[in-house]
């Protein structure tokens, strides 16, 4: 097993296995709780493979009651529970516990309202992101957030993990997308935020539940914005001699007032990686490739890409293509896209990381992943969302080998300190999860932690929903409510009053 | 009110703040107090102003991201942004004129902290959706730091979002990080004439449903200044994409009637009166500002005005209503039960005189469980209740 350790299992708990399983399936009744060892094998991991750990039970409810039942039942018997969307997170929000319920919610798989008038759609948390695009594109709209995952992760994940893509930068995350939830929480009452109206009376819990990765409460219910496609969509891709210049063309485009609809760029290892794999036409004789997206309608793409040819020009870019077909913008992309898997293919495993830098710091932050490389002897391909300073470095290791997988380990926590270090943050996308869990003491104090813990008091005070997750130390909610008070006379007797 | 305390500093505020918990004193939190008539009165024995908390850190405009003080007034803040060519995209309210008092005179912790958006709402999103991380003290005399200074990042839970809307109850920023965006470079405004109500927002929101990236849709039943209907739609962006919108635009809207366009300045101008609340400045009665689904807004307002005599205008593509009840009286109950049968959004009364607000919910109402849950959040930031006691009236104490 690897360097991140989970809580120790309850022992009293795991005796009451027997006890527990009958008690779920008086309230998910049929195939809705699986026991068997087998069966439940699917659900050991998510995508951070390299962690798995079988669940005490997994429950597949199919109702809103239900749901509610099975956290109550657990919250009254101290029983953890482990929320699931699809399993795609690449932070490990969705490994189970020894002695937890892993609560499946891909039963929850219905579009229940498409109201293209008000431009709002309503979905059960299991329907998969692309599955809403899928249920209004006949009318020409989408769900903007597209997360690479799309095919696969649900609308319900989405919102546990505040999930990105390509298109966030002008487009936002799924916090800046979604309008209304409805939520069962560890005591099992139902709470609704919002809905096809904007902004939320009172705290904006909505804004606090996208992204608390499964640690607040359960969502049964996800009302989202739909927008209308873009007229068209036109890339430029880009070749540079240096990450400086790549980086400085980046930062003159946004300077020029032009937000792209992406903006992607790569590092050599990158696109030898996916050059030799989809043969995308990428030129090998840069240090930086730039793609450059711009969507709209279309005499706005059309202007704006000669204007940011003219940024590129003067940026020294010595390769410069611009798609004139559809096709070709399809091919441009093809490379980004199958970079993962490109990496695969020339390494038997990868990390992928994700931590968000200032643009500026690129040249800086490049440079130092070099140096760490060299120190930890593991090779990295970096690819990046290059407008919004989201960066994916992809380290490639072999997990056979003895000890190759905690230096890689090592290596991508050397990289989230340097994106610290530099002004930016452990993670834009993928969640802290497990993965980052021991890291948040890079980014934050301790009075910052206790505070975001507290948080998590007021909606789960036996602290049972996704345990271990996020914060890298335990503390009970009675010791944080705890108040040091010293009495004592009024400060700055001598401060101006009116 | 014993004294009015001013930290320079965020030790100091931290200070302050330890000691009025330990006394378990109440503090009247603000900025410059523009907002202090909107809501319910705070009963506290001493104001913490953050006027002195003020000034810009670090603008970064190349990054699109500002760090400023949060009593740094919003006025200066704009002005900085349209110097070197952006913009703050969710167009802060200026409540001031609309509540009798000077305008301009808000702070960015104060917009924030109530969440001030105008027009541009539903094209770029609310003042929280343009928070990126914040430095505040909590009501237990604690400095916490939570979000950063990049656009993307779910490093631990998002409390700076949930920190704009809570009028100071929760924590009291002392630094906060916002984006900022790159401003269009023109804009103009397409006008519908003499649409009713429903047609009206019909218009509007088949034009939000179109690529034309409309960035501002409202509906004046009176016009801005008594000349009849006006349905108002507004396009920003590079000169040759807004001409080409335009064209789309008026093609897409052909059968409500003859389509004129006012230019840059003109729509400068209309827009800054929707958004402040113009149309109501010089009439006396309280002023609601209601959020419900855009196609709700004239169903809302046609049942409302069977029952009282009432103003109203729409913002939002009909999704945000402006309410004057010309009777002078406050009609919370009628208001709250009618969005409930319109399918559901809030109401927050704005303007009314200091008794309407001691004996009426301001804020909306929610349910129970939601208020117990608002209430244990509470909790978790100020355990003494010390920040702004009563401010959102029993919604959250």
């Amino acid at each position: 097993m690897t360097a991140i350790s989970m809580p120790a299992p309850d022992k009293a708990i795991l005796d009451r296995r027997a006890e527990i399983t009958k008690a779920l399936q008086a309230i998910v009744p049929g195939e809705g709780v699986i026991h068997d060892e087998t069966e439940m094998r699917p659900y050991e991991t998510d995508a951070l493979t390299a962690y798995r750990q079988l669940p005490l039970i997994v429950v597949l409810p199919e109702t809103v009651e239900q749901v509610s039942e099975v956290l109550r039942y657990c919250h009254e018997n101290e029983v953890k529970v482990v929320p699931r969307g699809a399993g795609t997170s690449l932070s490990g929000g969705a490994l189970p516990v020894a002695d937890g319920v892993l609560l499946s919610m891909m039963k929850f798989n219905q579009v229940l309202d498409i109201d293209f008038e008000n431009r709002a759609v309503v979905v059960q948390p299991g329907v998969t992101n692309l599955g809403i695009t899928r249920a209004v594109e006949h009318e020409g709209f989408y769900y903007a957030p597209d997360p690479s995952s799309q095919i696969a992760c649900s609308i319900g994940g989405n919102i546990a993990e505040n999930s990105g893509g390509v298109h966030c930068l002008k487009y936002g995350l799924t916090t800046n997308n979604v309008l209304g939830l409805e939520m069962v929480l560890i005591t099992g009452e139902v709470i609704r935020l919002g809905g096809k109206h904007l902004d939320s009376e009172g705290y904006d819990l909505l804004g606090l539940m996208t992204g608390s990765e499964g640690l607040l409460g359960v969502v049964t219910e996800v009302t989202v914005r739909i927008l209308q496609k873009p007229e068209t969509a036109r890339a430029l891709l880009l070749g540079f001699p240096t990450s400086e210049d790549g980086g400085r063309c980046v930062a003159e485009i946004i300077g020029a007032g032009i937000i792209p609809g992406g903006m992607e760029m790569m590092d050599k290892p990158a696109i030898n990686a996916a050059e030799d794999f989809v043969n995308a036409g990428y030129p090998r004789d840069v240090e930086a490739l730039l793609i450059v997206e711009l969507d709209g309608p279309e005499a706005e793409v059309n202007f704006l890409m000669g204007q940011v040819e003219e940024i590129a020009r003067s940026n020294k870019a010595s390769h410069l293509r611009v798609s004139e077909t559809e096709e070709e913008r399809m091919t441009f992309w093809a490379g980004r896209k199958a970079a993962f898997p490109a990496v695969g293919r020339i390494s038997p495993d990868y990390l992928c990381m994700d931590g968000t830098i200032p643009r500026r710091e690129l040249p800086k932050v490049l440079a130092g992943m070099r140096q760490l490389s060299e120190k930890h002897g593991l090779r990295v391909a970096n690819v990046f969302h290059a407008g919004d300073g989201n960066l994916h470095p992809l380290i490639l290791y072999d997990a056979n080998k003895p000890g190759e997988l905690d230096a890689a380990e090592a290596f991508g926590a050397d990289i989230l300190r340097l994106c610290v270090e530099v002004g930016g943050v452990l993670t834009g996308e993928h969640g802290v999860g497990i993965e980052k869990r021991d890291l948040m003491p890079e980014m934050f104090s301790e009075d910052d932690l206790k505070q975001q813990q507290r948080v998590k008091c007021a909606f789960d005070s036996r602290q049972l929903l996704n345990p271990g997750k996020v914060f890298p130390v335990l503390h009970r909610c009675a010791e944080l409510g705890k108040m040091h008070v010293h009495k004592g006379k009024l400060p700055f007797p001598d401060i101006p009053r009116f | 009110m014993d004294a009015s305390f001013q930290p320079a500093s965020v030790e100091d505020l931290r200070e302050l703040i330890k000691w009025a918990a330990a006394e378990a004193t109440p503090l009247e939190v603000f900025g410059s107090g523009s907002k202090r008539t909107l809501g319910r009165q705070v009963q506290a024995a001493h104001a913490l102003t953050l006027s002195k908390l003020a000034g810009v850190d670090v603008y970064e405009p190349a990054e699109l991201v500002m760090t400023a003080k949060a009593g740094t007034p919003i006025a200066d803040i704009e002005r900085l942004v349209q110097e070197n060519g952006q913009e703050l995209s969710f167009e802060p309210i200026d409540y001031g004129r609309l509540l009798g008092l000077e305008p301009g005179q808000g702070t960015l912790g104060g917009v924030l902290t109530a969440n001030l958006s105008g027009p541009r709402r539903i094209k770029a999103g609310a003042a929280r959706d343009h928070i990126l991380g914040m430095e505040a003290v909590s009501g237990r005399g604690e400095i916490f730091n939570s979000g950063g200074r990049v656009v993307k990042n779910v490093t631990g839970y998002d409390l700076p979002r949930a920190l704009c809307g809570s009028w100071g109850t929760l924590a009291v920023a002392s630094t906060v990080t916002i984006k900022v965006n790159p401003a269009s470079q023109t804009s103009e405004t397409l006008v519908l004439t003499n649409l009713d109500d429903a047609r009206a927002v019909k218009a509007m929101c088949k034009a939000m449903g179109s690529s034309a990236e409309v960035s501002g849709a409202a509906h004046l039943p009176n016009g801005l200044n008594g000349e009849g209907a006006r349905t108002y739609l507004r396009l920003e962006g590079f000169v040759e994409s807004v001409r080409y919108r335009r064209e789309n635009l008026a093609r897409l809207l052909d059968d409500f009637g003859p389509v004129a366009k006012v230019q840059a300045e003109e729509t400068a101008k209309i827009w800054r009166s929707i958004k402040d609340v113009e149309p109501f400045w010089s009439n006396s009665g309280p002023v609601w500002r209601i959020s419900v689904a855009p196609t709700a807004g004239p169903v809302l307002v046609g049942a409302l005005s069977k029952l009282f005599q009432l103003e109203a205008f729409y913002d939002w593509s009909g999704g945000l209503v402006w309410l004057n009840c010309s009777d002078g009286r406050v009609h919370d109950v009628d208001i709250r039960r009618v969005i409930g049968t319109v399918g559901g959004g809030h109401g927050t009364l704005i303007r009314a005189d200091a008794a309407q607000r001691a004996s009426t919910q301001v804020f909306q109402p929610q349910p129970a469980s939601l208020a117990a849950l608002s209430q244990r959040l509470k909790e978790q930031f100020d355990p003494k209740g010390i920040l702004n006691p009563g401010r959102m009236g029993s919604q959250t104490q």
